[in-house]
């Protein structure tokens, strides 16, 4: 990176693009990038200045070599981000400029690039080390503050939700990544952070795809991340595992949150983990056998005559309170009508309940213990999908 | 067989893939030591080895033990093929041979690469058995400990201050041998580092005897550098202080200050005899710089007075046309020598001291910055590969150095150091010291065994006051019995020679706060703020930088255009060092340190050192620019703006400074020179500050500094002047260890290495437009630290030393190592309001000091003689006056005068209000990082202290050689990525080390060297860094059992009365 100067005549203040006023002094910046590398500092300097020194007067030097280490590494949580965000240096300068870094210990644009570079080569050495953020902690190469680490692993794993919306659900696999350029073009991220979020998706996935125990737990242990953050990369790795078509077009309106809910209670109730603590085995998969029982499920569906009687008794039971009663009947597959006939959520959750309930009495239904299980994940999921 | 070296194995971490097949790694691990090897088992398919070796023996010499690293290589098994090596690590075993430092050495040690940099760790058990061997001392100095620290170190008292010791080795350079040619660039980095390891122990041990012989057990301000000369071959030398040194026994160090008072006035060893010799009041009194050039065929001494009335330089020319002198010329040394008769200083061949802060009591006057340079060619060396040429060349400036201190009126020098800059074949010695008169008690053998004693000399931080240190102060009622005692705060700025025959005219006026004896009015030095010192305000950093291009040259002729432009350029740098300390309203100098550096086409110079406003001294005079041709109006108007400009800036940074010297009454009392001579009584009843700044300005007016306008160095100097940004709001900064008038540090710290390089591309540069690059890129790496360091503010930044190269033609190189130390805002406050309001009790105070004064001048008020050794080399100098007038007409044209501005008397330094403990304000996260142990914190700090902390042991010296090489420059980030992780590296291997110690700090940490150079073309690039450093442990302070009652800051000194809480 090279800085040039030239300090020209109060004339060719017209052309200047970007200004910033310095304290007091009066110094304004035209600020160009012609070349990729070099940033040209265009500066205008007021009559007010000494006029012995308002000589055109251009010299040049360029830094070579320019760099800050600290005993503690040094590290600016909002610079951070702005890294993290995929911002070039030049970029991220603007952005600070215009956040008011420079009215903080007069800096200049100078102080400000050298600033964010030399950041910005921090974090990116660091970077090596996130990816496996057990060893941030054993490395001897940085000497970071615990708190630090702990602010440093959960960003970068942190991610926009529009981005994992659009990757839900499909292979982490290089085909994907080949299309990032379309989900920066379409979700306003830039690909350099698409990137970093794509991999760290796809690293989580590769080291707790084969793990046994509990899969928040897992992600806990090997990548040190909150436990909120650990359960929405549980669902990243629970819909990238089990495929889940989330990306029809009915489904659009749905929020990665949505998604994120909905393997939660996947993964909670369904899977074998869920069921057994003891049990050596992965939360990643949904439990066969428990699939399997749910075909019995279908009788309800099925058999004519156990649909009928299932359907006179939640009637039965929600008559009156509901108005919309009447359209009720036909709706046993539903969020989509309900939104259509604009169902209150509290509506809903009254037809869930009666739903299950009447279940368990009918006589004939005999897998009462199962439809407990299902109808407590689906009603759940349900309640979380049905919004706008 | 003196000794027993154990080594074990235990297991590794984080190692690199080197089988791609199978992503894992069969390491094994080679221990070296001599020439003795052991192998652990290989440890197959694992990143984690867990060798849990067998303990691998070596039975060695201890001499051996001294000089031999032990050496540890991780390997990569390849059953087909050579074992590749994985890196090294380099155990230096010296902290295991002193009884007192280190007993094991085990933990986690990068493993480091000259070529990949650190890959994965290493942890290792070692230890040493020590026989006893009755003839242990005949080459091996073992168990003698080394500070890096430049004070007695805080656990320790000295019985016993020794004196100089210097040694130097030289060896081949391992590149420059013709075997390079066909080895690996990792051979011979490898080959490299282990070489300066060897030496740095040689030098060492060969160190240490001579501590033996003198009968001594340390060596305190121990400073070791390494020249690369290239052809002529690789250089190790380091110089120190020998001392005898008692452990305090932990506990009673807390409790001697208390007792301070209740020390007997005076010691047995008062003899008469040396108190005749060395009476003060015979000295009278000059501050003085001495710039000495001494080349081959020229040799000029250049001597100026600190304010820049040169008239008598110590200017000689021997005589054109003999040639470089690689040899030394002994003779006129050894009369010189022979001079020196019957002070126990004096016998000594160098009263030298590396350090630069000392027991109080123990400097009894300073007279002034001496320094020495010597333009040497290495091509011209006989036999490269003897130490003795460079011996010669560093006698020789030692002797002149020596010379130019008793020209001072001084039998010592203090503050110390050497260091040189090579280009090609030219090479700069160069040194520098305080002249100074020591107490002689701390250089006699059994005189400190007197009770009271102790507490002086060691510098047990008082508790609460960690870091101002103010307390020692307190001793100062112990001393008046001494011979040569004056009131101890401001006895050292008294003139330590007479003022009747002073070499320079000066200004003297009567001190400020004894109004006993005469004090300059300008005081540069190169040691630390003395505990004792008053200070009014705060103190600041002060940077003078130079630029001054020079023709491309070779041999004889670049050394000769080499000397003569150093006499000018030490002398713009002393212009520029001048003006800036009048711009902030200061009167002395400390901690400043003069580096020149050589290049193929300019010479660099930058001079940096710590301004404050020394209570004893006069208040400085304005600065006045006057134009000399007669001028029109706008010229008057162009005058009178800067003029002006000069003036709001004096106001304004009297105002940030804190410098409001409490008005006063006193009368000034002229120099000795009559026509110079007055008397002016100035009375101001005024209190206030607004008053004051009045005050000086009008003095300004009328007897100022001038700056004459139409000299075009005038100009350059007045743009300096007003170009350097003021420090952003919460910032200090100063080079020295602490800032004088911040006592209340956090234990917040913040140690960081900032190096930058510049390309200059324009080839035609003139000297302005060179010093106008040089000075804004000082600025800017000053204001980039600025902003990196904001979230510290309040802060400080504290050892703020810059150190410049020219690594190429039209490159520059800027690296500084320093520390930020936040301290506590409301404390400050406080204590700043505190010293606002003392000054309405300046009477009392002022009472006490006179009752002080007359006690102790009562006994030693009798003129004496002029010191011996004085007269003789003053004669030399007024007698070599004529002889070059047209230097002095030069020097003339350019000198300018100072006379007092106004006046003050005492410092109303009462800071006793006792400081609230603060808390610490350490982040510590009681969230930790679930994955085995957590690596120790390691705080690294260039101070001798950590604040808010009690050191309780030395663990040993800490001094490292890393060489780090790429042929992958810009995959590792470019220059900066590549030098940024070395950087990082060379910290990492430095805190794993005094970790393995058993330490969690290092002290006086300082990056001795860092070569840099490139190769952009083919995309490679070399580094060299050396760094040095105390390992201790520490303890918080409020992790101490019981908190005595706090000690008062008492930088008063004045009255040793204590205010204790």
């Amino acid at each position: 990176m090279q800085i040039r100067y030239a300090v020209f005549t109060p004339i060719l203040c017209r052309t200047q693009r970007f200004n910033c006023a310095i304290n007091n002094t009066r110094l304004q910046m035209l600020f160009t990038q012609t070349v990729p590398g070099a940033i040209y500092l265009l500066a205008t300097v007021s009559p007010r200045l000494d006029r012995y020194i308002t000589l055109v007067k251009a010299y040049k030097m360029s830094m070579e070599l320019d760099v800050f280490v600290g005993n503690t590494t040094i590290m600016d949580m909002e610079v951070y981000q702005l890294w993290l965000d995929g911002l070039t240096v030049s970029d991220a300068v603007k952005v600070r400029m215009d956040e008011g870094a420079l009215l903080e210990c007069e800096a200049n644009p100078e102080v400000l690039t050298s600033d964010t570079m030399d950041q910005f080569r921090t974090f990116q050495m660091c970077e090596r080390l996130l990816h496996s953020p057990t060893k941030l902690g054993s490395q001897l190469l940085y000497q970071i503050p615990a708190q630090n680490q702990i602010i440093l692993i959960e960003r970068y794993y942190e991610f926009d939700s529009v981005f994992a919306r659009e990757v839900l659900g499909k292979k982490l696999s290089k085909g994907t990544k080949k299309d990032l350029d379309d989900i920066s073009c379409k979700t306003g991220i830039t690909l350099k952070s698409c990137r970093r979020q794509f991999d760290n998706f796809k690293r989580v996935f590769k080291v707790v795809e084969e793990l046994k125990g509990p899969l928040v737990e897992n992600i806990q242990r090997h990548f040190l991340l909150s436990d909120t953050l650990a359960r929405d990369y549980a669902a990243i790795v629970f819909f990238a595992n089990s495929r889940f078509e989330t990306g029809k077009r009915k489904l659009q309106y749905l929020s990665f949150q949505d998604f994120a809910f909905c393997a939660g209670q996947l993964i909670s109730y369904w899977t074998i983990g869920a069921m057994d603590s003891m049990m050596e085995d992965m939360d990643v998969d949904l439990e066969k056998e428990f699939l399997n029982e749910l075909k019995d499920l279908k009788v309800l569906v099925n058999d004519k005559d156990m649909m009928d009687q299932h359907k006179i008794l939640v009637c039965a039971a929600l008559r009156g309170k509901i108005k919309v009663y009447k359209l009720m009947e036909v709706n046993f597959k539903f969020i989509e009508p309900c939104r259509y006939d604009r169902w209150t959520v509290a509506e809903i959750t009254l037809f869930l309940t009666h739903y299950t309930n009447a279940a368990h009495c009918l006589g004939t239904f005999r897998h009462q213990m199962i439809w407990d299980r299902y109808m407590g994940v689906i009603k759940s999921c349900i309640l979380q999908m049905y919004h706008e | 067989m003196p000794g027993k070296l154990k080594a074990k194995i235990v297991a590794g971490r984080h190692l690199p893939v080197m089988d791609r097949a199978s992503d894992l790694t069969d390491a094994f691990v080679e221990v070296k030591f001599g020439n003795t090897t052991f192998k652990t088992d290989v440890y197959p398919k694992s990143l984690n080895p867990q060798w849990n070796s067998e303990w691998f023996k070596f039975e060695v010499d201890d001499e051996d033990l001294q000089d031999e690293p032990l050496q540890i290589t991780v390997l990569d098994h390849d059953t087909y093929s050579a074992n590749d090596a994985i890196g090294k690590v380099y155990i230096d075993i010296d902290p295991l041979l002193s009884s007192e430092a280190a007993t094991v050495i085990s933990g986690w040690f990068p493993i480091y690469d000259t070529i990949h940099g650190i890959r994965g760790e290493i942890n290792v058990l070692v230890k040493v058995d020590l026989f006893n061997d009755l003839n242990r001392f005949r080459q091996s100095s073992c168990g003698v400990k080394f500070f890096c620290t430049t004070s007695i170190p805080r656990c320790y008292r000295a019985a016993l201050v020794h004196g100089f010791v210097e040694e130097l080795v030289v060896n081949e350079d391992p590149e420059y041998q013709w075997i390079d040619r066909i080895r690996t660039p990792r051979a011979s980095n490898e080959a490299r580092q282990r070489l300066i390891s060897l030496m740095s122990g040689e030098l060492q041990r060969k160190i240490g005897l001579k501590v033996l012989e003198m009968g001594g057990n340390a060596v305190v301000g121990y400073l070791q550098c390494f020249d690369l000369e290239g052809e002529s071959g690789l250089v190790v030398r380091a110089i120190g202080t020998a001392c005898t040194l008692d452990k305090l026994i932990p506990g009673t160090a807390s409790n001697t200050i208390t007792h301070t008072n209740t020390a007997p006035a005076s010691n047995a060893c008062n003899s008469p005899s040396k108190e005749i010799k060395e009476s003060p009041m015979a000295h009278g009194c000059r501050s003085s710089h001495n710039s000495p050039v001494h080349s081959a065929c020229s040799s000029q001494r250049l001597s100026h007075s600190q304010n820049f009335s040169v008239s008598v330089p110590t200017l000689v020319f021997t005589g054109m046309g003999s040639g470089i002198s690689v040899g030394k010329e002994a003779g006129p040394l050894k009369t010189l020598l022979r001079q020196q008769a019957q002070s126990a200083l004096e016998q000594r061949e160098f009263p030298f001291f590396t350090l630069t802060c000392f027991p109080p009591g123990f400097l009894v006057h300073i007279g002034g910055v001496v320094s020495a340079r010597s333009v040497k060619l290495l091509d011209r060396i006989h036999n490269p590969d003897e130490p003795e040429t460079r011996d010669a060349w560093w006698e020789e400036i030692r002797q002149e150095i020596k010379s130019h201190a008793k020209a001072l009126g001084c039998h010592a020098v203090v503050g110390y150091s050497e260091s040189t800059t090579i280009c090609e074949e030219v090479c700069i010695l160069s040194a520098s010291g305080t002249a100074a008169m020591l107490n002689p008690r701390f250089m006699r053998e059994g005189c400190l065994d007197a009770g009271g004693s102790d507490q002086r000399l060691s510098r047990q931080p008082p508790l609460g006051m960690v870091g101002s240190e103010r307390a020692e102060g307190e001793v100062s009622s112990s001393w008046l019995g001494f011979d040569d005692a004056s009131p101890p705060s401001c006895g050292f700025c008294h003139i330590p020679y007479d003022e009747f025959n002073m070499p320079f005219p000066a200004q003297l006026t009567y001190c400020y706060h004894c109004r006993r004896q005469k004090v300059p009015d300008v005081l540069f030095t190169t040691i630390d703020l003395p505990a004792e010192a008053a200070v009014t305000g705060k103190g600041c950093l002060i940077q003078a930088r130079l630029c001054r291009t020079k023709k491309k040259a070779q041999g004889e002729v670049n050394a000769t255009a080499i000397s003569n432009l150093l006499p000018f350029m030490e002398y713009e740098l002393h212009t520029q060092l001048m003006n800036k300390l009048k711009l902030r309203c200061m009167n002395a100098l400390f901690g400043l340190r003069i580096q020149i550096s050589v290049g193929e086409n300019m010479l660099l110079g930058l001079a940096s050192a710590t301004g404050v406003y020394l209570s004893a001294l006069p208040a400085p005079g304005g600065i006045q620019i006057a134009g000399k041709t007669p001028s029109d109006l706008s010229y008057d108007q162009h005058i009178s703006t800067m003029q002006k400009r000069i003036n709001d800036t004096i106001v304004m940074n009297k105002e940030f400074y804190n410098i409001h010297p409490p008005e006063c009454i006193e009368e000034v009392v002229g120099s000795p020179i009559p026509d110079r001579q007055r008397s002016r009584l100035f009375r101001s009843t005024s209190e206030s500050s607004d008053e004051l700044s009045e005050l000086d300005l009008s003095h300004g007016k009328k007897d100022a500094f001038v700056l004459e306008i139409d000299d075009t160095d005038a100009v350059e100097d007045i743009q300096s002047l007003l170009t350097d940004a003021p420090m952003p709001a919460g910032f200090y900064s100063c080079n020295t260890e602490v800032m004088p008038g911040i006592y209340n540090w956090t234990s917040g710290l913040q140690m960081f290495t900032s190096v930058r390089v510049y390309r200059l591309n324009n080839a035609n540069l003139t000297n302005q437009g060179l010093n106008k690059i040089f000075t804004d890129l000082c600025e800017n790496l000053l204001k980039s630290l600025y902003f990196k360091l904001r979230s510290m503010i309040p802060c400080c930044l504290c050892h703020l030393n810059f150190t410049v190269a020219v690594p190429e033609e039209e490159l520059i190189q800027v690296a500084v190592t320093a520390v930020a130390m936040s301290f506590d805002k409301e404390t400050q406050l406080a204590a700043d309001k505190a010293l606002n309001k003392g000054s309405g009790e300046n009477e009392e105070q002022l009472q006490f000091s006179m009752e002080l004064c007359g006690e102790s001048t009562s006994s030693n008020n009798q003129p004496t003689a002029k010191p011996s050794g004085l007269p003789e080399s003053a004669m030399t100098h007024s007698s070599s006056r004529d002889r070059c007038s047209t230097w002095l007409e030069l020097l003339r044209l350019k000198a300018h005068t100072i006379r007092r501005g106004s006046v003050k008397t005492i410092s109303s330094s009462e800071r006793c209000s006792p400081l609230p403990e603060v808390r610490s304000r350490s982040l510590r996260s009681t969230r930790s990082l679930p994955c085995g142990a957590p690596v120790t914190v390691v705080k690294m700090t260039p101070l001798s202290f950590l604040p808010r902390t009690r050191i309780v042991k030395y663990l040993g010296i800490i001094n490292m050689f890393f060489i780090r090489e790429t042929t992958s420059l810009r995959e590792e980030g470019g220059v900066s990525g590549f030098l940024h992780s070395f950087i990082a590296e060379v910290f990492a291997m430095v805190r794993a080390h005094v970790a393995a110690l058993g330490g969690n700090a290092v002290v006086s940490y300082s990056m001795k060297e860092c070569v840099f150079m490139e190769n952009p073309n083919k995309n490679q690039a070399q580094c060299l860094i050396n760094v040095s450093g105390d390992a201790v442990i520490f303890v918080r302070e409020s992790d101490q059992e019981a908190i005595p009652p706090l000690i008062t800051s008492g930088q008063t000194s004045t009255t040793g009365a204590d205010g204790t809480t």
